[in-house]
């Protein structure tokens, strides 16, 4: 187990790393949010499309 | 650039190269930038919560150029009734609310060291930013709370031009009131107030956080356009 006074940063290590996994957390959500919303609707349009051409 | 990507097919064609190309440049910048940044030397002042400096303020940064890019698409899509544009306003929503909720958390992980507080109320840049993130969050929740998608748009898009006289107001808040956030540094008369050994890195990083923002903002107005697509689709299928 790390403990946050060990990493670099001295005595305000416990503000800064905090502040980048923060950073880290909201890039994150913002790209597994997007990756994932994408795939759907596009493999749900794809399937539609597809049922379309085959009822055709 | 902006007017050839305005048509569907080729806006698809393009984002499907131009996201990725700049997910890889933002990578490439952000870890360039953090590694000059926590390089650097501690500060003489603020001692090392300067490295904070290097995510708070390409945060905050990002956060604003995402309500501009937010106000802009708005303003077309009221406008000019372009689809693509509703789009772009409703994909970057997200976004915006997410750098500056990062901005907000990383600015009081810094202030409490700094100016002993996680918080102040009554400091003008702070509020400024937390209206901006409550903007944000009140488009989104104007899109979510009305059925007729185009009647929630238009609701969405009046807020979010409305609130575009936000921006100035958290760029000159600190000129124009007494605040315990240090005041502008890199836009000011006379050339920035930072040294060269933190200017660089926070420049090359906040180049990177744009970047960052332009391929998720492109990868989320394709997944609009699919789920158009897809609820169109699905109504068709519905009505045979």
């Amino acid at each position: 187990m790390i403990s946050l006074a060990s990493l670099p940063g001295g005595k305000y290590a416990v503000f800064i790393w905090p502040a980048y996994a923060a950073t880290a957390l909201g890039f994150a959500w913002m790209t597994l949010d997007t990756v994932l919303r994408a795939r759907r609707w596009r493999r749900e349009a794809l399937a539609l499309e597809k049922a379309r051409g085959d009822d055709a | 650039m902006i007017s050839s990507l305005a048509n569907p097919l080729r806006f698809m064609r393009v984002s499907l190269w131009l996201a990725p190309v700049l997910g890889i440049g933002a990578a490439i910048l952000i870890g360039v930038g953090l590694a000059l940044g926590l390089a650097a030397p501690p500060d003489y002042q603020q001692g090392d919560t300067v490295w904070i400096m290097f995510v708070h303020v390409p945060a905050a940064w990002t956060a604003m150029m995402a309500y501009a890019a937010l106000g802009a698409a708005s303003f077309v899509s009221l406008v000019f009734r372009h689809a693509l544009a509703d789009q772009a306003a409703k994909a970057a929503a997200p976004l915006g609310a997410a750098f500056t909720a990062i901005a907000l958390v990383t600015g009081s992980l810094w202030g409490r060291p700094m100016w002993g507080a996680w918080w102040v109320w009554g400091d003008a840049r702070l509020v400024s930013v937390l209206v901006l993130f409550l903007l944000f969050l009140g488009y989104l929740a104007l899109r979510a709370s009305i059925d007729d998608e185009a009647k929630a748009a238009r609701a969405a898009e009046i807020l979010a031009l409305v609130g575009l006289i936000n921006l100035p107001i958290i760029h000159y808040s600190v000129e124009w009131w007494n605040t315990l956030h240090q005041g502008e540094s890199i836009l000011r008369k006379g050339g920035p107030a930072l040294a060269g050994v933190y200017l660089t890195p926070l420049l090359i990083t906040g180049l990177g956080f744009s970047l960052a923002f332009g391929a998720l903002w492109l990868a989320r107005i394709r997944a609009e356009v699919w789920r158009r697509r897809a609820t169109v689709l699905a109504l068709q299928a519905a009505l045979k």
